[in-house]
């Protein structure tokens, strides 16, 4: 019996698809979640949009509140560490965590490197902005890949252009004669054997999702019809006003992306959607996406 | 039309739930056997379906999406009727079970007269993989359990065709069929044929 494989880390990713995963703060709203038809939950301190108000650093949530909150659910749940802290993705192993999120969300702990994920038995997701990026983070051992968007903002723009980024660079590495797969590997800073898989496949080795500024049915059904496998959604639930019907509505126009009536009925009546950052005023340095390397 | 309708397997429709989960995989399994095989989100999907895979995913969400969209009822009453074959893969055989003795609330189809206990091997770090042998196929099998269930108890008429260790993970009852493990993640299609030829007699 062999436990911890990259097979069973990534074939658990599958098993996510065509669902919704919610960042919840305490117990009660992992219940919501659960209750909703969240496919998991991600446990964290802060939700996004009060990291970006509050500022400080962000960190790995206590794990006194993780463990309240797999207490509480029977869905799997996921929490974050800062991007290249071992110690913290030790921690939340340990813990029984079902997937570590190495998230730039919160405060980067290394600035060069990402941690080596091959080393754990509990699987990890990453964000990426595009296909150099996501291809790296599958070579240090990945299962999951998902768009950072920009978290916190209420707006899918990023979400969006991190999607037609990474899956048209998708669309053009299997369209490449093979003798150019080298120097695309190079000039994107890709590893050679996951590029020329990619070729061959005609996707990600591992399941990509959307997140980052999802916050309405609507926006998490364009990411599927974008070609997505599913959906994050960060603080676009609880910060909005009726978190517990918007979280069955996103739910619902996940599964029905392609049938309008549905996700035209879902979305009626939802109550104030949270307040959204243009991003065009959002200054440079305060992009989460620009974290990672 | 396609190649693959040349060799394709008897001349039935199966279709795969796609409420949530791992159906795309499952597809892909049967159109590689040349099976014409269709997304089902909706009642109106199990038109002309000889059989239907209810895959692996989050049993809460599959179940309760399944109720409220009216696939459950359409589901059961066409199992009734013995036109439609339907195979569970660890959430789907979740779905299938008669008692979820933890969870005695789940919404799920419930035709199928097993008891199941889900999440019976822990939490994600101890999924594992491992050969199986089932009752049928002369080579092992190579087996995924992901947070998998583990079936406690069969009831009269379910017939056991495979065990890992003492735990019961694949069994049958007529045209239903239920298993705890992910056979859509590997390369062999074997109980992927044996179910179409189930949907097809």
């Amino acid at each position: 019996m062999e436990k911890g494989t990259l097979r069973v880390k990534t074939g658990f990713a599958e098993m996510f698809k065509g669902g919704v995963i919610m960042d919840v703060v305490n117990a009660q709203q992992a219940e919501i979640a659960q209750e909703a038809g969240a496919v998991a939950v991600m446990a964290l301190e802060r939700v996004p949009a009060d990291i970006r108000v509050q500022g400080g650093v962000a960190r790995m949530s206590d794990p006194k509140l993780i463990k309240e909150i797999i207490g509480a659910v029977s869905i799997p749940v996921m929490a974050k560490c800062r991007i290249g802290h071992t110690v913290e993705a030790q921690i939340l192993q340990a813990l029984g965590v079902d997937f570590i999120d190495e998230s730039e969300v919160l405060t980067p702990a290394d600035e060069s490197f990402h941690i080596d994920k091959h080393a754990f038995k509990v699987p990890f997701v990453c964000g990426a902005t595009e296909i150099g990026e996501a291809l790296r983070r599958i070579g240090e051992g990945a299962a999951m890949i998902r768009t950072k968007g920009e978290a916190g903002t209420g707006n899918v723009v990023e979400a969006v252009r991190h999607t037609r980024s990474v899956l048209g660079a998708v669309r053009q590495i299997q369209a490449l004669p093979r003798e150019e797969l080298m120097t695309y590997a190079k000039n994107h800073g890709a590893p050679y054997e996951l590029v020329w898989w990619v070729h061959e496949n005609g996707k990600l080795p591992v399941v990509n999702f959307a997140a980052g500024g999802v916050a309405t049915p609507a926006d998490a059904a364009l990411m599927m019809q974008l070609g997505m496998d599913g959906v994050f959604v960060g603080s676009g639930i609880f910060k909005s006003g009726d978190p517990r019907k918007r979280a069955r509505a996103i739910v619902r126009a996940v599964t029905h992306y392609n049938n309008p009536e549905v996700v035209a009925e879902v979305s009626e009546d939802l109550g104030e959607a949270m307040v959204g950052i243009n991003l065009d005023f959002l200054p440079e340095e305060e992009k989460l996406a620009r974290r990672g390397w | 039309m396609v190649a693959t309708d040349c060799y394709r397997i008897g001349n039935v429709k199966i279709g795969v739930m796609a409420i949530q989960g791992d159906f795309r995989d499952h597809k892909q399994m049967l159109e590689s056997l040349g099976v014409e095989a269709v997304e089902v989100r909706l009642p109106k999907h199990l038109e002309g379906l000889a059989g239907l895979i209810v895959p692996g995913g989050e049993s809460t969400t599959i179940g309760m999406l399944a109720r409220e969209y009216g696939l459950e009822r359409a589901v059961r009453e066409r199992i009734q009727e013995g036109s439609l074959a339907v195979w569970g893969t660890c959430a789907g055989a979740i779905w299938l079970a008669k008692e979820i003795p933890q969870y005695p609330d789940q919404p799920r189809l419930g035709n199928l007269n097993i008891v199941v206990q889900r999440n019976a091997y822990g939490r994600q770090v101890d999924s594992f993989e491992e050969d199986l042998q089932i009752k049928g196929l002369d080579k092992p099998f190579h087996a995924f359990f992901i947070r998998a269930p583990v079936i406690l108890r069969v009831g009269e008429g379910v017939e056991v065709l495979a065990k890992h260790h003492d735990e019961i993970v694949l069994v049958q009852s007529g045209k239903l069929l239920a298993g705890t493990f992910h056979p859509e993640l590997t390369l062999d299609s074997r109980i992927h044929q044996l179910f179409v030829q189930l949907a097809s007699s």
